[in-house]
């Protein structure tokens, strides 16, 4: 390889991500013919959605310069309080009331884990693990066995997709992910990106610059439970049930994804868009593994594999680097 | 309040802090269920503890060594650990130590690769440990083909979950003469004294000539020798396996560090002091069961009282000071 595209590559940790993302799509295509029917692609996307947000809110934490490990558990809880709270003939203002109960719900959460970051100033990592357990006993305390079910009208909403004209219609999850990329993007224009950015690249030096340090590090917890919440809504719309276990697989992806799409771990810089690839990708591995006729008992090594490989990449990317010097 | 609780800590090391918490929890826990404190009861809270406790020392070594060190591979190793010694033995008593052999030795394998995505791939700890996991984890079914065949011999039970000497459990030697080979390690080998070095300031480590690389591959091979030897030794309690038996200890082994004064940025810290944290945990969740707490309040309760033990001497600096 020549050295300008190392050298690209290098200052673009998400066209790598992007390209990435493209050869899991070729493959996938290739085996799976009708990947981009509007029934499959519907059916993929909406699955792949909730993990979506979930790596979209922690890509907030991890530029400031932390981790979230408690976004799975703030799902479970979150997914617990709207599959009870909207039953099966509930109207508009009842799902509006269990919507706004669930997102305040997270966002208690969120502060949670803020106050214990920035007043308590213990380290992201084993705060959110010590807070995942008290979101994981509530989720149990308010749904203790898997339960519930949403009205019809509601989850058909969300499932099918949106006509647009007679012959096209668009996928609703396909319409959640443009507007996550307009978010990010309007949010990248206005102050509170460079505040983020600096908290995250060097915590001492942007506190003396006049930045609020805490309140950048509380609101990322912020983002990254309300974000959970979103991912538990679209959960919970697309099974239409509860379970108070739902998250417990989310958290560890979430963070993978964020790094699959050239987010640095250790905070000072990422992009949002980049980790909506991450979390495609893992999707579309998961996705061609199934088409892949593995033997089951091969698959989650296999999917191992190709994701520990897909996180090499940028280091290898970084060996050559030196060597091309 | 808060500079006294500093004077406090600057008077008493951390796993003494630990300790003594963990006797006045077992103390207490008698006020809030009758007959919980009692000698029997010691000696099982001793030994659940001491299987975590093994399993969180290749994690205080990691942890040690700085640049935001942590093994989430451990929990895997854990599981890998115990089906390797339960399918190889056969119930064997004369494979034991065959088995022994080879399941640290694929522990050191495993924790070398994880040493050497970092220290040349310069991945992030959390990362390749994470990803690394997931392989373990795929090893094992692919291993097993979901079949868990094999028998525990039956001496290791005997020699390490039934009473040995009195009516103490030999995992509890085991675990004491570990701690004499952690403090040996890292108080009195030129190992321990790069180790800390390089959890401080690894530049400045390697400009006092610490072979950095060498001594952060050698840590994480270590993590992973021993995360395979805590799941040998808990096939021993256990007698038996399944596809998910580490991953629980994955996260309190952390929390077990952390409790016992090991500062997650690196550089300070003590296997003292994580024997004392799996001490604090495990009372803590005896003393939850012993209650009859319902799950979910279980998990409320333990994620509480963490909070507080964290604040209580987890906390960083301050961006103002």
């Amino acid at each position: 390889m020549n050295n300008r595209a190392v050298q690209l590559l290098n200052r673009n940790p998400y066209l790598l991500s992007l390209l990435l993302l493209i050869i899991m799509v070729v493959i996938n295509r290739a085996l799976q013919d009708n990947l981009f029917e509007i029934g499959p692609l519907n059916g993929n996307l909406r699955v792949f959605t909730p993990a979506i947000l979930v790596a979209v809110g922690q890509t907030f934490v991890v530029i400031a310069g932390g981790v979230d490990l408690s976004v799975g558990a703030i799902l479970s809880m979150t997914n617990a309080i709207l599959a009870t709270q909207i039953p099966q003939d509930a109207t508009g203002d009842v799902f509006v009331r269990a919507l706004a109960l669930a997102i305040g719900a997270g966002l208690l959460a969120g502060a949670l884990n803020g106050f214990g970051v920035t007043v308590l100033r213990l380290q992201p990592i084993v705060t959110t693990y010590a807070t995942s357990f008290i979101f994981a006993g509530v989720a149990l305390r308010i749904l203790p066995e898997p339960g519930g079910r949403l009205p019809r009208e509601l989850t058909s909403f969300w499932r099918n997709p949106l006509a647009v004209s007679p012959d096209f219609a668009l996928p609703m999850s396909l319409i959640v992910i443009g507007l996550l990329i307009l978010f990010w993007v309007v949010l990248t224009n206005i102050r509170y990106r460079q505040n983020l950015f600096a908290t995250g690249s060097n915590a001492e030096a942007a506190y003396s610059t006049g930045i609020r340090v805490n309140w950048v590090k509380f609101s990322t917890y912020l983002f990254s439970a309300f974000f959970a919440t979103l991912a538990a809504l679209a959960l919970t719309l697309g099974t239409g049930t509860g379970n108070p276990r739902a998250g417990d697989q989310m958290t560890l992806p979430s963070v993978v994804a964020v790094v699959l799409g050239g987010t640095r771990l250790a905070g000072g810089q990422g992009n949002a868009v980049g980790s909506i690839i991450g979390a495609l990708i893992l999707g579309l591995i998961g996705n061609i593994i199934s088409f892949a006729n593995l033997d089951s008992w091969v698959r989650p090594l296999v999917d191992a594999l190709i994701i520990i490989a897909a996180l090499a990449i940028p280091g290898i990317f970084g060996v050559m680097r030196r060597l091309t010097r | 309040m808060n500079t006294s609780l500093n004077r406090i800590r600057s008077l008493i090391p951390p796993p003494l802090i630990a300790l003594m918490l963990a006797v006045f929890l077992f103390v207490f826990g008698g006020v809030l269920a009758p007959g919980f404190t009692n000698p029997d009861q010691a000696v099982n809270i001793a030994r659940l503890a001491a299987f975590l406790g093994i399993i969180a020392a290749g994690q205080t070594l990691v942890i040690i060594s700085g640049g935001e060190g942590i093994d989430l591979s451990s929990g895997a190793l854990v599981t890998l650990g115990a089906i390797l010694t339960y399918r190889l033995t056969g119930g064997d008593d004369a494979m034991i130590l065959p088995a022994l052999l080879l399941v640290l030795s694929v522990g050191a394998l495993i924790g070398a690769l994880n040493g050497i995505g970092i220290a040349f791939l310069g991945m992030p700890p959390l990362v390749i440990t994470l990803g690394m996991a997931g392989v373990v984890t795929g090893v094992i079914y692919f291993y097993t083909q979901g079949q868990l065949i094999g028998r525990t011999p039956p001496a290791m039970g005997r020699w390490l979950s039934q009473a040995l000497i009195g009516p103490i459990p030999g995992v509890i030697i085991v675990w004491v003469l570990l701690g004499l080979g952690m403090w040996v390690l890292l108080e009195r080998t030129a190992f321990g004294k790069q180790l800390f070095a390089i959890g401080i300031n690894r530049t400045a480590a390697r400009l006092s000539g610490v072979r950095v690389n060498l001594i952060v591959v050698l840590t994480y091979m270590l993590s992973g020798a021993l995360a395979a030897l805590g799941g040998f030794v808990l096939l021993g309690f256990t007698q038996t396996v399944f596809l998910n038996l580490g991953q629980p200890y994955l996260f309190p082994s952390i929390a077990a560090v952390v409790v016992g004064g090991t500062v997650l940025a690196g550089g300070k810290g003590s296997y003292w002091g994580t024997m004392a944290g799996a001490l604090v945990l495990q009372v803590i969740n005896s003393l939850l069961l012993a209650l009859r707490v319902e799950e979910a309040f279980q998990l409320i309760i333990l994620g509480t009282i963490l909070l507080v033990l964290l604040t209580m001497y987890g906390r960083q600096r301050s961006v103002r000071q």
